[in-house]
């Protein structure tokens, strides 16, 4: 099955430029989405969470690499705009009683445009300095959530409503699945087309030399500062759909561990690359319970005697994502995605191995 | 704008850093359609005047004017719409760009499809510009000969290669001018030929002005309408390539004895 093309049979520009470049890619694609829709038949309800996990932790970790892997920028505040979304989205709807349904893109335009708030430092700032106005930006909205007791609820935080479209309440696993995967394909879709358009071409121009893209008419300031706004936007509907899962926000789950979690994934996913987003999240998601199912397995044998497993799981489950972290970044530095296309292109030309 | 008058005019332009005069009150007008080569000693402010023209610095002094307008204090950014393109003496690819991406990006001031309806790629016609652009480019790939790199990412071809890319990219600008640094730094006799094959063309059937700065005076000699001399920021020649060569100021300040003067540009030559 070649999900990577042989040669070049394309006949049309049009044909040139699509994302999934062969038949197989598509059909392996469409299988794909079937059978995470039939998920709800199989799986029980702690790994649909997971799943809706790995989706909202996903989307916004997208963000996080258009302006990371792809602008080239750095932002060590990504979970403060991922909870402002969750609390604008509540708050949207507490406050003026629109429907969820609205309150997820609303949620998601107005983190983006906290996010060029913050992100216009980004029109002048590099590396190391704009990692600190970043950081800046997780510290007030952090005090912002604690404070703004109209917005967030304050300590007490905010409960939020399930998801609705006219009769149909997605209040479980079983159905918030569906709200998660329509936002993933929207989400992803829409990352993928920008990237192979004029203003994704000119982040990643800005990213890989900025001095050529400015004699090529790039603006350069708006192009850093629109970076942070669509990661914002990312951000912001991750976010949003998050509160909605939980049906609960509280204030101190934004916090910079947070963050650097979701720098976690753009690294292991692999930076510069749209699907490597999503295998980051799912990896970050995924390892954790990897770790325990392990420790699980070992309960009662003689290493657990030993280890005492059981007591030291929750350090483990966090040792496990930092060592993952520094294993990806000495061993496959391009991340998970770059060890797909590897596999692709060993299957396509399997048995040679060039 | 009558035809004759000149498409670029320098006038009186210093370029100081510091104590450094890098260029002093230089004036020049390069005309419409032709080809226009600076030439002098390194540091002698040859790519200073190109970055002064294509926007990365500012003269401190002297005014530069474009097809009449006034440009000295354009933004670089704003330069490429009224129609000045350039390459770069060391290679400024993206390098992580396929070379097809680094040649749609020159079409960037050409297309006005934003973010939200390039993400909106079916529905608002931003794959229609896409495509129509991607004709133009493809035609530039075709004139310079590099359709079998057009997917490879610009950072692993060969050196002789990414100048290709680099100049197809500054075509893609359809620049009224072009600025060409050092095109032809680090080729062998068979590049060469080449690539002033490329200038011959781009200036005679795509009607470009060119401004080039090359160390090879053959090539100079061989293919420009006119030469201009710099040494220590100063314009000490300018004119036809021959009378230039001719000039004891150039022979003194930059080629050296006469013996070589005579024989140097000959040797080039030779096949």
């Amino acid at each position: 099955m070649d999900l990577a093309p042989a040669g070049d049979y394309r006949s049309s520009y049009r044909e040139d430029m699509t994302i999934f470049p062969t038949r197989n890619s598509r059909i392996a694609m469409w299988l794909g989405l079937a059978l995470l829709c039939a998920a709800p038949l199989v799986l029980g309800r702690y790994e649909l969470g997971l799943l809706i996990n790995i989706g909202t932790l996903g989307i916004a970790a997208l963000g996080l690499n258009i302006l990371v892997g792809f602008t080239g920028q750095i932002s060590i505040g990504h979970a403060a705009f991922f909870g402002f979304g969750a609390f604008a989205s509540a708050w949207l709807h507490e406050r003026w009683h629109i429907p969820v349904a609205l309150c997820i893109p609303l949620a998601g335009a107005m983190t983006a445009l906290v996010g060029l708030v913050f992100g216009a430092p980004a029109g002048r700032l590099k590396g190391l300095y704009l990692a600190i106005a970043t950081l800046a930006a997780q510290f007030i909205l952090e005090d912002f959530f604690a404070r703004a007791q109209w917005f967030t609820g304050g300590v007490a935080g905010r409960i939020t409503e399930p998801f609705a479209l006219g009769s149909w309440v997605a209040d479980r696993e079983e159905t918030y699945l569906y709200v998660v995967i329509a936002y993933v394909v929207v989400m992803y879709a829409a990352a993928a087309n920008l990237m192979r358009t004029r203003d994704g071409r000119a982040l990643v121009a800005v990213r890989d030399h900025y001095l050529s893209a400015e004699v090529m008419g790039i603006n350069l300031a708006y192009y850093r500062t629109l970076s942070f706004g669509i990661a914002s936007l990312y951000a912001g509907i991750g976010g949003a759909l998050y509160a909605h899962y939980l049906l609960f926000v509280s204030v101190e789950a934004f916090n910079i561990l947070f963050s650097i979690q979701f720098l976690g994934m753009v690294i292991i996913g692999g930076l510069g690359s749209v699907m490597g987003s999503l295998m980051g999240a799912a990896f970050m998601v995924l390892l954790p319970e990897l770790v325990q199912a392990g420790a699980d397995a070992l309960s009662g044998s003689a290493i657990d005697r030993v280890l005492k497993l059981g007591a030291s799981i929750s350090f483990l489950r966090e040792m496990a994502v930092g060592a993952a972290i520094i294993l990806f970044l000495i061993f496959e530095p391009d991340g998970l995605a770059h060890r797909w296309r590897l596999i692709k292109a060993y299957w396509k030309l399997y048995p040679y191995s060039h | 704008m009558a035809p004759d008058a000149p498409i670029l005019a320098a006038e009186q332009v210093s370029l100081r850093f510091g104590g450094v005069r890098a260029l002093t009150d230089v004036s020049f007008e390069i005309r419409r359609g032709e080809v226009f080569s600076i030439i002098g000693p390194n540091g002698a402010g040859k790519t200073s005047m190109v970055n002064c023209i294509s926007g990365r610095y500012r003269p401190t002094a002297g005014r530069i004017r474009f097809d009449g307008e006034d440009i000295t204090r354009l933004p670089t950014r704003k330069r490429a719409a009224i129609g000045i393109g350039r390459t770069f003496q060391n290679l400024a690819l993206f390098g992580h760009m396929t070379v097809l991406d680094n040649i749609m990006v020159g079409r960037h001031h050409l297309m006005r499809h934003g973010f939200l309806s390039g993400m909106a790629y079916w529905l608002g016609g931003a794959q229609r510009e896409e495509i129509a652009h991607r004709r133009e480019v493809e035609e530039i790939i075709d004139f310079l000969e590099i359709q079998h790199v057009r997917k490879a990412p610009a950072g692993t071809l060969s050196y002789g290669l990414r100048k290709r890319v680099e100049l197809a990219r500054a075509i893609a600008l359809r620049p009224k001018l072009i600025l060409l640094d050092e095109p032809m730094a680090g080729m062998n006799l068979e590049e060469k030929e080449d690539m002033a094959r490329y200038i011959l063309d781009l200036n005679e059937e795509w009607g470009m002005t060119v401004l080039m700065i090359e160390h090879d005076m053959g090539v100079v000699m061989d293919i420009s309408h006119r030469v201009m001399v710099l040494d220590f920021g100063k314009k000490i020649a300018e004119g036809a390539p021959d009378a230039v060569l001719a000039d004891p100021h150039v022979r003194r300040a930059y080629l050296g004895e006469a013996d070589e003067v005579v024989s140097e540009p000959e040797e080039a030559l030779a096949p």
